[in-house]
């Protein structure tokens, strides 16, 4: 229910400067995502965010309101840590019932009521009398969102929350994290990753961050198909963009010649000439991976299985319409 | 805590049938704790048979191994005189033994307490991220490792009541009216045992609290700062309760340390009822006095109630030794 506006925000830990000047607008009700390599600062933006770390300079405003210095508790957020933080000594529903138990004027029946509400959302209602040690992990991080959910937030805040779990739970909780936001869709939500699957999945948009500093804002689809840089056209999609460099990128008229796995097509009459160092198969798709003298091997996607044999030469081109060009300074070229 | 290391074995086995390697598992670990019951068997199991069984003998100094067997009259033993009264005698019928027990008891009870609340502290403060941490660590633990006949000495100059320097400060800061002889006086001398023996074990407790606190996740105070946890509760409702497990075991170390105290007693306040413990009683009987047998008596006494409270300290404060009940 609230809208959130970062003006210059900066962070620095002692000589070291983490979040180098942030100006950010999240809607109300929004999923914003933060992704970004490890170490760019998302984890920090959050923690700002969420007042749990002091701002070097710049405003937080939540709804027009400058947030600076108030207390998490203040800004009425609520955040799911990576590591789950359940208190280890109390019982599920102690867990979530702590912060409104403390909070006076909640009666005990309007507490237990909101309790039940968020448990059945998240179906651990019948884990309520347990121990967060007599959980599993996916278990786990479900009671934390619940807790986060009883605190009734206008912001909710996402600590990487998935990383802890393995890939069959992670697709099953991001799964109901999406639900989750159609039925709270007033609350504005971020949510920290490094996943890009996860951003594209669940964002409403997307902010990519590196090195303190935002590198595009947009919704998934516009950073995959109009990234912003080199580093945002990499980092967006998996298998990673290609880039082509030398007298490839020379015939595009650019410095880097950008194409995704999925955009090149092998025929006899490819302009492309590459040798095959591997192939991936996955089953719906494969992976086939070339050698055509550039630091990295390219990828080329295929549907269904594919038989190339290591050390075979195959042709290859890009579907024209979704090259992307990139100039010595890595902005794209349109 | 020799059976609590094989326990879980022993539970872990008891659906199936043994598997050869936890025999063998077994067997190791029999063979690891021979020397350690070996070694305790002499240096603690043997006296202590000993000195039970002097105490239910007529044993002195210079005729230890001519004692007689006398059964119980050591404890308590009563005559029926003429008159028709009955006179007890023995270590239970005896004031100066009970003076002793109050006496240990008091000071167990107070030195631990404020040791615990003063270590609590320290601990926290210590748990604390600040420059020159690791230093402040390591010099609060310098009265811990200054002997205990040294810092006894050391205080009992400090408390001396024409040249120490405590009445001299006192005196200056118009705290006191006159000296106060602390360690001779008997209103005092309790006081100035506590003092020391505070001032010499507040950092032991304080690192057995730190290992327990360092224990207790960060996260969960973030947790608790969005909950809107105010500090105050923060300790009360999650610190306390994380860290009571290493507190519990903390505390009853110093208890059974306290209730047997005798080198600060013995050097600080001699020949002083207002300070005697059970220890300093039995050791003054044993070889000061010739009463051997009685001194036999007492420290069997004092070995009977440490034992007794140690099960019923474990026992009704579900104390669990194996770090914590996470």
């Amino acid at each position: 229910m609230a809208s959130i506006e970062l003006r210059n925000i900066k962070k620095s830990f002692g000589a070291v400067n983490v979040i180098k000047g942030v100006d950010l607008e999240v809607k109300k009700g929004e999923f914003m995502v933060f992704v970004g390599p490890s170490g760019c600062g998302k984890s920090t933006l959050l923690r700002l965010i969420s007042g749990l770390e002091d701002i070097t300079s710049g405003e937080m405003l939540f709804d027009g309101k400058v947030v600076n210095s108030l207390t998490p508790s203040k800004r009425g957020i609520a955040m799911v840590f990576q590591s789950y933080a359940l208190y280890p000594h109390m019982t599920v529903y102690e867990n979530m019932a702590f912060g409104l138990k403390l909070d006076k004027g909640h009666s005990k029946d309007e507490i237990r009521r909101r309790v039940e509400r968020a448990a059945d959302m998240l179906q651990i209602r019948q884990y309520l009398d347990r121990l967060p040690k007599q959980l599993s992990g996916g278990q786990r991080q479900r009671v934390a969102i619940g807790r986060a959910i009883t605190r009734d937030p206008k912001v909710f805040l996402f600590d990487e929350p998935l990383s802890n779990l393995d890939a069959a739970l992670r697709v099953a909780t991001r799964i109901e994290i999406a639900k989750l936001h159609e039925e709270m869709n007033d609350v504005t939500m971020i949510y920290v990753t490094h996943d890009q699957v996860e951003a594209m999945t669940l964002a409403d948009r997307i902010c990519v961050l590196r090195d303190g500093l935002v590198e595009q804002v947009g919704t998934p689809m516009e950073l995959y198909e109009r990234p912003d840089s080199i580093f945002v056209a990499g980092f967006i999609g998996s298998p990673k963009m290609n880039f082509l460099t030398k007298d490839k990128a020379a015939a595009h008229n650019c410095a880097t010649l950008g194409i995704r796995g999925e955009h090149l097509t092998v025929s006899p009459d490819g302009i492309w000439e590459g040798t095959v160092i591997h192939t991936e198969n996955l089953g719906a798709d494969s992976y086939v991976y070339l050698d055509m003298g550039e630091e990295e091997p390219v990828v080329v996607r295929l549907d269904g299985a594919s038989s190339y044999q290591s050390g075979s030469t195959v042709r290859v081109s890009p579907q024209a319409e979704n090259i992307h060009r990139f100039d010595e300074a890595g902005k794209p070229i349109r | 805590m020799a059976t609590d290391a094989l326990a879980p074995l022993a539970t872990a086995n008891a659906p199936k049938a043994k598997s050869e390697l936890m025999l063998q598992r077994a067997r190791a670990a029999r063979l690891f704790l021979i020397p350690m019951l070996v070694a305790l068997a002499i240096v603690a199991g043997w006296p202590l048979l000993r000195s039970i069984y002097f105490s239910f003998t007529d044993a002195t100094l210079n005729n230890l191994y001519g004692a007689e067997w006398i059964g119980f009259g050591n404890y308590l033993r009563w005559q029926v005189l003429e008159s028709g009264t009955v006179r007890y005698r023995g270590v239970l019928a005896d004031p100066d033994w009970w003076n002793a027990v109050w006496n240990t008891v008091r000071f167990a009870f107070w030195s631990v307490f404020w040791e615990t609340i003063l270590g609590m502290i320290v601990a926290l403060v210590l748990n604390a991220e600040f420059k020159g941490r690791g230093i402040v660590r390591a010099a609060i633990l310098i009265p811990w490792a200054i002997p205990t006949i040294v810092s006894a000495r050391m205080w009992s100059w400090m408390l001396n009541d024409q040249f120490g320097i405590i009445n001299d400060l006192g005196m200056k800061l118009g705290l006191l009216a006159a000296p106060v002889a602390w360690t001779a006086s008997a209103d005092t001398a309790m006081t100035a045992v506590l003092i020391v023996d505070i001032w010499k074990t507040t950092p032991f407790m304080a690192l057995l609290i730190l290992a327990g606190l360092q224990m207790i996740p960060r996260d969960i105070y973030e947790a608790a700062e969005i909950d809107g946890v105010h500090p105050v509760k923060q300790f009360f409702r999650i610190t306390l309760p994380l860290v009571r497990p290493a507190l519990m075991v903390a505390i009853i170390f110093r208890v059974l340390d306290a209730l047997r105290i005798f080198d600060l007693i013995y050097v600080l306040t001699p020949n002083s009822s207002a300070t005697k413990t059970m220890s300093v009683l039995a050791q003054e009987n044993l070889f000061q006095f010739n009463n051997f047998a009685e001194g036999s008596t007492q420290s069997t006494l004092l070995f009977l109630m440490i034992a007794i409270f140690t099960v019923l300290y474990i026992w009704i404060g579900k104390v669990n030794f194996d770090g914590g009940d996470r």
